[in-house]
């Protein structure tokens, strides 16, 4: 199936995409990777007048660290994150994630700017974001603004993104000399999205986990935080009890639909698992960074 | 609506067209440029039957528009025997009986160009995940798999430098040991 007409805007300066955005407002659409919008505009599930492509806005695909943390301009493609030493290196839950979005192909065009701001509870990266306590920089008409990521998923496919925004950039902080992350997901088969996925990110206080977050994929309308599996962590040791209770609190927590991929009860008791196996090796992370 | 003029490379031409902003590059591809080496296996991106490289890159070419191509380098599977000569990758499916109908090869092909042209050298799983975006109903892939350590091979002692593999992440896998 081909889209439906549209006019197309292919802006080579930041300043101009805003200012086409905020002239077309709600009937335009960006254009990242296009990997999760050409696919819904061939549904004819979008069907935007105009559409304005961030491709040519080279400068924004980058990731460096800086101030203390890493930045990942928007444009920048899964597979440079899966070509970054410094992300293979330092930021292991954001290499897992990576290695594990779509497939090879789509990897080489989807944007991690693109796959926040869809606001999909079946991407990878809201989890991601969620359990690193990232923050995003959008642009605007009036100048550029953060928001915390606690802050950024609204509801199923809604940000807090205001209509003439740009994502440009999205921050994580640096990791500390006791931080580990793991992120896990299930799929029926490559490239596809997840049945559950579990992001932790945490720091160790000697044999104790300090501090965590955890982030799910696709068990819940909005992508989400498990709080309650957080706080049965928090200053614990990760023994069994612990791992096994927080995991049942995620189970309890989240609110997965059933479809193809499985039941409700199938996909709480998936969860229940996977936290338990990113928690433990997010633990075992953080002691070898240690040691 | 809009249209408009795009310059494209594709397989070393210059190619000027009048296209719909809607136009996908695959149906560019195969409509107006009447090379139909490139196929269309699905309505969903999943399939990966349409695979070329843009700028180097292997991508689903149902899934960007044909307008951003522009001034950008297309190569597609034709770009391969141009001069009548199998590239080592169209060699290897010959001599490995890397495919039965056909339908997915131009594809595969593409992206294992794309592969080998990163990674050289490629280890079996890394040829797997490579090939992840591309499907194929008949050979039940271990042939596709071959065809492709054929070619890296060949392409390896053909190759007059000596030019190794590049240096790869030694980032954590999937395999990975979990300690509670
Ligand atoms: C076969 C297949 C399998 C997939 N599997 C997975 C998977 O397992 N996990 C996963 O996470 N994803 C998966 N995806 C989705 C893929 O990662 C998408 O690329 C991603 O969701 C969107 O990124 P994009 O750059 O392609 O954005 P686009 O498709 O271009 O845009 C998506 C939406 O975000 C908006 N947008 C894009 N960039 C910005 C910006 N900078 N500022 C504001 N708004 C913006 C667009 O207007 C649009 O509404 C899959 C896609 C396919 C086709
Ligand atoms: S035709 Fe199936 S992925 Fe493009
Ligand atoms: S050979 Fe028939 S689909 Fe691959």
């Amino acid at each position: 199936m081909i889209p439906g007409e549209f006019d197309y805007h292919s802006p080579t300066s930041l300043a101009d995409a805003v200012a086409l955005l905020d002239r077309f407002g709600d009937d335009a659409k960006l254009l990242a990777g296009g990997q999760s919008l050409i696919p819904a505009m061939r549904f004819r599930l979008a069907a935007p007048e105009t559409l304005i492509d961030l491709n040519r806005l080279t400068d924004l695909a980058y990731v460096r660290e800086q101030d203390g943390h890493l930045a990942i301009g928007a444009l920048t493609r899964e597979s440079a994150l899966e070509e970054s030493d410094l992300v293979q290196r330092r930021y292991s839950m954001l290499a897992d994630a990576a290695a594990v979005i779509a497939d090879p192909l789509v990897r080489n065009l989807a944007t991690v700017g693109g796959n926040i701001a869809h606001a999909d509870p079946a991407n990878d990266h809201p989890a991601v974001m969620l359990a690193y306590g990232a923050s995003v920089i959008a642009r605007g008409p009036d100048g550029e603004r953060a928001i915390g990521i606690d802050d950024f998923f609204t509801d199923l496919f809604e940000t807090s993104l205001e209509v003439n925004e740009i994502l440009t950039e999205i921050r994580i902080p640096a990791p500390s000399g006791t931080a580990g992350g793991a992120y896990v997901k299930v799929e029926r088969k490559v490239g596809d999205y997840a049945v559950s996925g579990v992001a932790a990110q945490l720091t160790m206080d000697g044999d104790r986990i300090r501090q965590i977050r955890i982030g799910l994929t696709n068990v819940n309308p909005v992508p989400m935080r498990a709080a309650d599996a957080e706080a049965a962590l928090a200053g614990q040791l990760p023994s069994e009890e612990t791992l096994e209770a927080a995991g049942q609190a995620a189970a309890a927590e989240c609110e997965p639909s059933p479809d193809l991929r499985g039941s409700e009860e199938y996909k709480r008791d998936l969860t229940r698992v996977l936290v338990k196996r990113a928690v433990a090796k997010a633990v075992s992370r953080a002691r070898r960074a240690q040691s | 609506m809009s249209r408009h003029t795009i310059t494209v490379d594709v397989n070393g031409e210059t190619q000027t067209r009048e296209v719909d902003a809607r136009t996908l590059l695959v149906h560019f591809i195969r409509e107006d440029l009447s090379l139909t080496g490139t196929h269309i296996g699905c309505d969903t991106t999943s399939c990966g039957a349409c695979t070329v490289l843009l700028d180097g890159r292997a991508v689903k070419s149902c899934t960007v528009f044909a307008v951003q191509a522009d001034d950008r380098s297309v190569e597609t599977i034709e770009a391969l025997a141009a001069d009548g000569t199998l590239h080592p990758l169209q060699d290897g499916f010959w001599e490995k009986h890397g495919l039965q109908c056909g339908y997915c090869t131009p594809g595969m092909i593409m992206s294992a160009k794309h592969l080998l042209e990163k990674n050289p050298d490629p280890t079996e799983d890394e040829i797997r995940q490579g090939l992840g975006g591309n499907l194929c109903r008949c050979t039940g892939y271990n042939k596709i798999v071959e065809a492709v350590q054929y070619a890296a091979e060949k392409m390896l002692t053909e190759r007059p430098s000596g030019a190794t593999s590049a240096e790869r992440p030694s980032g954590a896998t999937a395999t990975e040991e979990v300690e509670a």
